[in-house]
């Protein structure tokens, strides 16, 4: 595995040097590694075809912005990604999502295993009726039988990544209910990492917080992705310009087009990606 | 994106109307800006110090428009957040309306200079210099028209077109050299002269420089290549004629 420090130094010299040593993102240039490989994907809900031969690269360690009107498939893509379909039947997924050359969406795939590797973060936080603590131990005891010494490192790494740890060392016992809305939404993505997932699906993670939470989630983030694989889905054209490495935008069930952030919204190869990102929609 | 022109309105319509009013205020400067050349240029060779002063008088609209474009340009971002062909088209403005002011600048000072000038006894013909300011006064205009039509083909001629002007600014900072060696009573006009013709290649280059905002406005791509440039002056030596060779 690549050096994630070490790949942003080559990005920012491959895009033509950097300003002060520091780039927070890629300018242009992606990683090469592929975490996530889909590979003409189709989905249907029942008779309904919600998804189009699509092709997508999620890049190691780095955030892919999901962008589109109402309906158009993104939030879909996320819930193939990690089999959240399987729940319901009548829906149906054809083609290949590929995680270290396994199709995920094969039937014989192990659902549990497959969503400790790839986590989701909700539009609405949600915690566990239980202590903060708790809310992070449950799901790291559904895969792994830790001595309570180590559970409670896990916890703290987990808290501590999820920029929550200050907040909360104090109070781990007292019921996750009573945090703000913004820190229940960082509870949720420690418990998200606490399982150590390789990639991380955020569904609009910051629609239902004020703006200061918002910066602290998008600032969490940029943070997450020098360990974890990043998709996040969002209607906030502006988040996708802050957070995203690269942005796929969504039409119809169809990928219109996928490039590097700062390119797709400066200078869109496609008329339909102009019109919807500049509000020139039907 | 060629197919700019094609694009369907904004869905908030004061938004259109806001970029439609910034197009508008470049137009407006481009215009003020090529009557500004041409008047310079009418000044000189007409010996016309009345139209000369004008042309210094009327510097002060195109800074004032600078100022009214840069402005509404910053409202812009930070109201309406604008993305890719918007976006482009803000920034071009800034940088366009800029150009616009220094051409603004060189206009009012070889208007100064021709006031002096009226002043001298004429010095060989001003037909370089007419034809000069007409090609750099046609070069504006193609930029700020290409601009107005979404026109990247167009902006890219612009872009090459400054060849001439380097061609005609080398035979009058040569010819006024000569001048300068002849007869040393020369030199004020002929220095003057020279500024005058500096003045109007550096009209000419901001032209291309505009065309070339243009082109990534319009396209979104980044002219990288060198622009073809004849200018030069930097490393010409006119020897002095032989005097007394018979002595």
């Amino acid at each position: 595995m690549p050096n994630a420090q070490l790949d942003a130094a080559t990005t920012s010299e491959q895009a033509g040097g950097s300003f002060g040593g520091m780039q927070a993102r890629s300018t242009s240039v992606l990683n090469e590694t592929v975490r996530i490989a889909i590979r003409n994907l189709d989905f249907y809900y029942g008779a309904n075809k919600a998804l189009k031969a699509v092709n997508l690269s999620l890049p190691d360690r780095q955030v892919t912005g999901m962008i589109g009107p109402s309906g158009c498939g993104k939030s879909t893509l996320l819930r193939v990604l990690n089999r959240m379909y399987s729940l319901y039947p009548g829906q149906r997924a054809e083609g290949e999502v590929l995680l270290e050359g396994q199709n995920i969406i094969a039937p014989e795939v192990d659902l549990n295993e497959l969503r400790a590797k790839i986590g989701m973060v909700f539009q609405k936080p949600t915690p566990f009726p239980m202590t903060i603590y708790e809310n992070i131990a449950f799901g790291v005891r559904l895969h792994e039988k830790l001595p309570k010494a180590q559970m409670d490192e896990r916890v703290e790494w987990a808290l501590t990544r999820a920029a929550i740890w200050d907040e909360v060392k104090d109070r781990l016992h007292s019921s996750a209910m009573g945090l703000s809305g913004g820190q229940q939404q960082r509870l949720c993505i420690a418990r998200t990492i606490a399982v150590r997932p390789e990639v991380i699906l955020f569904d609009e993670p910051t629609s239902a917080l004020d703006p200061i939470s918002t910066l602290k989630i998008e600032e969490l983030i940029d943070e997450l992705k020098r360990d974890f694989t990043i998709a996040i889905v969002t209607h906030n054209m502006q988040q996708a310009a802050r957070c995203a490495d690269q942005v796929a935008f969504f039409y119809l069930g169809e990928l219109i087009e996928v490039a590097p952030a700062a390119q797709l919204f400066t200078a869109p190869k496609h008329q339909k990606t102009q019109e919807y990102i500049t509000g020139r929609f039907g | 994106m060629e197919a700019a022109r094609d694009m369907p309105e904004h869905t908030v319509r004061s938004y259109e109307e806001e970029l439609r009013r910034l197009k508008d205020m470049i137009v407006r400067m481009g215009g003020l800006a090529e009557r500004q050349v041409a008047d310079a240029a009418l000044a000189l060779v007409r010996r016309d110090t009345e139209l000369a002063s004008e042309v210094v008088q009327r510097d002060v609209q195109l800074d004032a428009l600078e100022r009214e474009v840069d402005s509404f340009c910053v409202r812009l971002l930070a109201l309406r957040q604008p993305m890719a062909v918007d976006l482009r088209l803000i920034v071009a403005a800034m940088k366009i309306s800029h150009d616009l002011e220094r051409i603004g600048d060189y206009a009012r000072n070889a208007a100064k200079r021709s006031i002096v000038l009226a002043e001298l006894p004429q010095l060989g013909s001003l037909n370089g210099f007419n034809r000069m300011a007409r090609l750099v006064q046609e070069n504006l205009k193609g930029a700020i028209d290409a601009l107005v039509h979404d026109d990247a083909d167009r902006a890219d001629e612009i872009w090459a077109a400054d060849e001439p002007v380097d061609d005609i600014y080398n035979g009058i900072f040569r010819e006024l050299l000569t001048f300068m060696m002849e007869d040393a009573r020369n030199i004020t006009a002929a220095t003057h002269l020279l500024f005058v013709a500096k003045n109007l290649e550096r009209i000419g280059d901001h032209a291309t420089n505009i065309a070339e905002t243009v082109h990534f406005a319009v396209s979104g791509e980044v002219l990288e290549e060198e622009r073809p440039k004849a200018d030069n002056s930097a490393f010409a030596i006119v020897r002095p004629p032989e005097q007394g060779a018979s002595g």
